[in-house]
């Protein structure tokens, strides 16, 4: 049990460093109060005391990774836009839906803000004239405790005109997603964020650096992310690169779910911290719940290609997960012990994604369907040898060429490495067929059992062939 | 023996810095910046398959058809060339494995729910999926689920079906209705796998330019009644020709089937029409197959007409003539009409009136245009119009009135090229894309125009670059003499503009320029019915004109009908006016006859006959140059190019317009400078001070209304509403009446009874009711010879 039961999903009570997640222990962590009591608005303060390009320069230098999946540096991502075009803004996604991942739900809710002032620190830097925080729809807790900060904040002059006495304005707007998917995409939140369906545009041409929110250039950052900023500002550059490894500095929050003894959201050490350490330690999830074992996870989200026991000793580092055939995407593992149906796994997340799909183009709202159409068969006990082989070419379709997995030593399979190829706009398509791919390959014998038995007449139908 | 010395240096020609080569297919292409790979590849020989690129639409890289290997640099990856811009040294090749395997896929996903109903499908034979499945698709199915179902069809609008299992989400109707016609009223609904197009609740899709996202369309999702299920299209025949319903003159392909008119599709013009017409243009050919069509000549006996033979109507309509020319001499005659047919109609008719009767008064307007001197003045194309800095609009409401021009002015405004500055006295289709409207009462309209000249903002404008003055005539309740002067107001501020007339009628210009316009001392329409009325006219013919109908004053019509002591008839219905005649001639209509016609900007164009004409009927040219030879002429016309020539050889402009010349131009010839007009003289009247009782009438059409093309096709007729009076909403209470209810409308010359729409379109103080539509009529109300015409409007 942890001791935190006001926080429910927060479980970490071990003693390594905490960057953003260190209020969590406070039952009223949200208060601008107790937020002031334990550092608050102090990174801010350090930050409008020196010029915008100095703090540019600062979280430069300490490689502040995306925290929404890709893993672009902030401080790159914010010197892309066009120099001299305004107005220019900050869109926060805090559109948080990948499956499994419920850790910006928790910063957004226990720690505010520290969202708020990172928000503040990177318009600063990054010459910003406006923010849209976009929260997902589903999220009423976040979305009321965000609020109330915002209010908070807004009292207190920390957002709004002349902000502490500085010549440094701008203001925060609240906005509420309508529950999609794919508006964690960045260009289709913007979509969204202007009125329109949540539909992702085309990169080229539409960089939102280039061509975002209203036409004008647009830095989209992920919760996580801003809530770096105060400590990163707090501290100093070199603090934060102290911990974590070279290519991976700072922490990252991880959110655990399935077959362990305690799931929930940790914040770990970048880089060094291995998944057999957050599945096994003694101060994350204490291994697998009793009496079974490790049968495969997933590393980063429901769209990651899944991993085997062979893969636990890689770390929490993209330059090494790449090529062992997965993503660490947005820090969601999910544990799935030997009683785990990965056939119906697979359905679960075939069927998530193939009704998100936003429709827009053609192989993820065809191909998404047909892969869920088929897998509801294979799973039901009606499928063929055929629905496996066409389940394969319709990812074909979707991403082709080889698509990523993980090796394994049981089958004699090599890892394929990542990125993969895709015909659709954005990652969604892929993220149907993942699932398809990574319990095909890895677990071929579980599908082989599901299929059809042909008992007494044998029915070959013409051309069949394969 | 000439030296060619290959040490002789070539100059080399300056290179564009727009200029990007690239390599397609292993050949290099010499393309422009910002051209799409997708457009660079097709003009090369290259073809790209696509469902929703379309080159007059904003690419949206949804059908993902388009994917080609393009290296643009870092390797050839898969990416879709209707989003990808050319650049220089990109090497794209459109036959990878790679590019056919991911094109494969996409045919079998997109047909995975498509129904596959082709052999019931209108669009069978012409559908590009179906095409693209033959030449890029994997040549099986292998989807075995069952596919997506909805209710088939649905009616989105009174003209266009939406068929949502055949769609494949293409989002080109959208694009067109949101982007081109600015009636987004079309929109995706749900999502993934469900989504599918819908109207909003309670709001058909009623845009005037619904039949273009049939065209469109990549499968038989959208339909349009008039065609469905008529025709498969390899049993069509077809031809082009321009469009005459207004003047702007839109390319066309005219398609029949076993001698039956079936299909108008939009040609891309790219001057004209970019490939887009509009809904009356597209489906009144209804009307040439309709059965109230005129057959053959009619000849008025003791007891009301009779149908004649040819030789004997026309014996008729001579000796008639030769009455009247023996009564009053050649001056008591009067030619009125010739604006509906082609240009070699009204020119033989013109030659009729004006060298064998001998009668200068030959007038193509109807009372309703501007005077014809106006087409001397340094004239605009369109596409001048849609690229000038500043557009002027002192004309009716385009989008009713010329409605592909509206399309091509409102594109000009959208992409940011054009400012367009509006004059009117009623809010039109344009009035939201301009950038200054200007509303003005009858009669205050030159004082508007010259203080928004004296405005600094809109000098500052002026100077910025090249204007053009769009006129027509806004209000038909009142003379054309306010307009007149605004429009040289505005061109005398600004020397260098240019003028689009406006003008409405089919082939109105084109009459004009051709002859059918007065001579010396001649009796325009007004003046011509103002005899009629007096007395004065012995004869009076109407070549397809109907001035019960289309004259602004149907009391002076009424009266010039009924002064006029013969009337002759061409027409191709039995029209009201046409039923007062003594003779009626039978003619035949459009794609019964072919010829050319000119638009507003003087482009002259060619028009097919596609099917034989209707029963007895002929066409006007013939008409006249048979009635030509009763009269003691002779044209010597034996096919329609000798008219064409004989309109090049003696009519200034034209000399370069032959039927040759016009087989080879595939946009048409623009006439040249025409010959010398007398300026015409303005009707003078005083401007009473409106009585604060009283609405200032502005009177003006809508697209839909009893036009004969339209209330004779069926898909149309029904779309025309009641005449209605439409009055500001804070307007009504002054009235005492509310929306609907029922008031009488009096001028100084009748009172018509009507229903009232609250309309914040209309200017406080004036009361819009527009021009012939059915129930009470508008015209009955209005003096023609008046500067303007008050009303008073009473609760019934």
């Amino acid at each position: 049990m942890s001791r935190y039961a006001w926080a429910p999903g927060y479980t970490d009570d071990g003693d390594r460093p905490k960057i953003v997640t260190s209020r969590f222990q406070y039952e009223d962590g949200y208060t601008l109060d107790r937020y002031l009591a334990t550092g608050g608005y102090v990174g801010l303060r350090a930050a409008l005391g020196r010029t915008p390009s100095e703090v540019h320069d600062e979280v430069k230098s300490a490689t502040v990774l995306g925290r929404g999946g890709a893993g672009f540096p902030a401080g790159t991502k914010w010197g892309l836009t066009p120099q001299g075009v305004w107005p220019r803004y900050l869109v926060v996604n805090g559109d948080e839906s990948e499956p499994g991942t419920y850790k910006d739900r928790l910063l957004m809710e226990r720690d505010p803000h520290q969202l708020i002032e990172g928000c503040l620190i990177a318009s600063y830097a990054a010459g910003l004239s406006q923010v849209f925080l976009y929260i997902r729809g589903e999220m009423a807790l976040a979305q009321e405790r965000v609020a109330a900060a915002l209010n908070e904040a807004y009292a207190a002059g920390y957002i709004g005109k002349n902000i502490l006495g500085t010549n440094f304005s701008i203001d925060i707007v609240l906005h509420w997603g309508a529950g999609a998917y794919v508006v964690g995409e960045e260009t289709a939140l913007i979509e969204s964020l202007e009125g329109n369906r949540g539909m992702p545009r085309l990169k080229p041409p539409f960089f939102p650096a280039a061509i975002g929110l209203y036409g004008k250039p647009t830095i989209v950052n992920n919760v996580e992310t801003l809530s770096n900023l105060p400590w990163l500002l707090t501290n100093g550059a070199a603090a934060y690169t102290a911990i974590g490894t070279e290519t991976s500095p700072g922490t990252r929050i991880i959110a655990v779910s399935g077959h362990v003894k305690r799931p929930g959201v940790y914040e770990i050490i970048n880089g060094s911290t291995t998944f057999r350490d957050v599945i096994y330690g003694e101060e994350f999830c204490q291994g697998i719940r009793d009496g079974h074992e490790l049968k495969a996870f997933i590393p980063g989200g429901g769209s990651a290609p899944w991993f085997l026991p062979d893969q636990l000793d890689l770390p929490f580092e993209a330059k090494m997960v790449g090529p062992a055939g997965s993503m660490l995407g947005s820090g969601a593992i999910m544990v799935m012990d030997e009683t785990t149906d990965i056939p119906a796994m697979a359905l679960t997340l075939v069927r998530f994604y193939a009704h998100e799909s936003c429709g827009k183009c053609v192989p993820c709202r065809e191909g998404g369907t047909w892969l869920m159409r088929i897998m509801e068969r294979v799973v039901a006990g009606r499928g063929t040898q055929r629905d496996l082989d066409q389940m394969l070419e319709i990812g074909q379709s979707i991403t082709p060429g080889q698509y990523p997995h993980a090796a394994s030593e049981r089958l004699g399979l090599a890892a394929a490495p990542f990125p993969f190829r895709m015909t659709t706009i954005c990652f969604v398509g892929p993220s149907a067929y993942n699932a398809v791919d990574s319990s095909l390959t890895l677990f071929p014998d579980e599908f082989q059992a599901k299929l059809m038995k042909r008992t007494s007449i044998p029915v070959t139908a013409v051309g069949a062939d394969s | 023996m000439t030296d060619i010395s290959p040490a002789e240096e070539v100059e080399a020609p300056p290179v564009d810095p727009n200029e990007v080569r690239l390599t397609i297919n292993g050949h290099e292409v010499v393309s422009t910046k910002g051209e799409m790979v997708i457009a660079a590849a097709a003009r090369a020989g290259d073809y790209i398959p696509h469902f929703c690129y379309h080159p007059r639409l904003e690419p949206v890289g949804m059908c993902r058809m388009c994917m080609v290997d393009i290296d643009g640099g870092r390797g050839p990856m898969l990416q879709p060339a209707c989003m990808v811009p050319v650049s220089p040294g990109m090497k794209v090749d459109t036959g990878s494995p790679a590019t056919k395997r991911a094109q494969e896929g996409i045919i079998e996903l997109l047909l995975a729910n498509h129904p596959l109903d082709c052999p019931v499908c209108d669009k069978g034979g012409e559908c590009p999926l179906q095409d693209q499945s033959f030449s890029h698709g994997p040549g099986e199915s292998r989807y075995v689920e069952e596919k997506r179902h909805y209710e088939k069809p649905i009616a989105i609008s009174d003209i266009v079906f939406l068929d949502r299992e055949r769609c494949i989400l293409c989002d080109r109707c959208t694009r067109f209705a949101d982007e081109v016609a600015g009636d987004a009223l079309i929109q995706f609904n749900s999502r993934g796998n469900n989504t599918h197009i819908t109207t909003f609740p309670d709001e058909p899709f009623a845009s005037y330019f619904s039949g273009n996202t049939v065209q469109i369309c990549p499968v038989g999702a959208l339909t349009a009644k008039p065609y469905r299920f008529k025709a498969r299209p390899w049993d069509l025949a077809q031809q082009e020709s321009t469009c005459t319903t207004c003047a702007v003159g839109c390319r066309t392909v005219v398609q029949s089937s076993h001698d039956e008119l079936l299909r108008y599709m939009g040609v891309d013009s790219d001057p004209v029409n970019h490939g887009w017409l509009c809904d009356r243009g597209r489906f009144n050919f209804e009307s040439v197959k309709s059965a109230d069509r005129l057959l053959q000549p009619l000849v008025r006996q003791a007891d009301g007409f009779q149908p004649a033979t040819w030789s004997a109507a026309l014996a008729e309509a001579a000796s008639l003539i030769l009455e009247a020319k023996a009564a009053g001499g050649p001056k008591s005659i009067a030619v009125i009409g010739g604006a509906r047919g082609t240009n070699e109609d009204a020119f033989a008719w013109s030659r009729l009136g004006h060298e064998v009767i001998g009668t200068p008064n030959v007038y193509s307007q109807m009372g309703d245009g501007l005077p014809a001197d106006l087409l001397l003045l340094d004239r605009a194309t369109i596409d001048q119009a849609a690229s000038a800095t500043t557009i002027v609009l002192l004309a009716p409401d385009l989008k009713e009135e010329l409605p592909i021009l509206y399309l091509r002015l409102r594109e000009a405004a959208e992409k940011k090229r054009s400012r367009i500055i509006e004059f009117a006295p009623k809010q039109s289709g344009l009035t939201r894309n301009a950038w200054r409207h200007f509303a003005y009462e009858p009669g205050t309209q030159v004082a508007a125009v010259e203080k928004a000249l004296a405005d600094p903002e809109i000098a500052a404008q002026f100077a910025k670059g090249s204007v053009v003055v769009v006129a027509g005539r806004g209000n038909l309740a009142e003379t054309s003499t306010a307009t007149v002067r605004a429009i040289r107001t505005v061109l005398a501020a600004n020397p260098g503009s240019r003028i689009l007339p406006a003008f409405r009628r089919g082939n109105v210009v084109g009459a004009l320029q051709v002859g059918m316009r007065t001579a010396d001392g001649g009796l325009d329409t007004r003046a011509a019915l103002q005899a009629a009325a007096d007395g004065k006219i012995e004869c009076l013919v109407l070549v397809g004109a109907d001035p019960l109908t289309d004259f602004p004053d149907t009391d002076l019509a009424r009266r010039a009908l009924a002064g006029a002591r013969r009337i002759v008839a061409v027409d191709t219905f039995l029209t009201p006016s046409a039923l007062l005649a003594n003779v009626v001639l039978a003619a035949s209509a459009y794609a019964e006859k072919s010829g050319t016609t000119t638009n507003i900007e003087g482009r002259v164009t060619t028009v097919a006959q596609q099917v034989n004409p209707a029963g007895n009927t002929r066409a006007d040219w013939m008409i006249a140059a048979e009635l030509a030879l009763d009269l003691g002429g002779d044209f010597a016309y034996e096919t329609i190019d000798d008219v064409t020539a004989d309109i090049a050889w003696h009519v200034a402009g034209h000399e370069a317009i032959t039927p040759e010349a016009l087989a080879t131009a595939k946009d048409g010839i623009i006439a040249g400078l025409l010959p010398a007009m007398a300026q015409a003289k303005l009707l003078e009247a005083v401007i009473p001070e409106r009585n604060s009782y009283d609405f200032r009438l502005v009177v003006s059409r809508t697209m839909y209304d009893q036009a004969t093309g339209t209330a004779n096709s069926p898909s149309l007729a029904h779309l025309a509403t009641q005449t209605m009076v439409h009055l500001h909403p804070l307007d009504l209470g002054k009235v005492g009446t509310t929306e609907g209810a029922t008031v009488k409308m009096s001028s100084t010359r009748a009172t018509i009874v009507l229903n009232v729409v609250a309309d914040p379109a209309v200017l406080r103080g004036t009361a819009w009711v527009p021009f012939n539509h059915s129930g009470a009529n508008v015209g009955d109300l209005i003096d023609c010879t008046a500067a303007v015409n008050d009303v008073r409007i009473e609760n019934l």
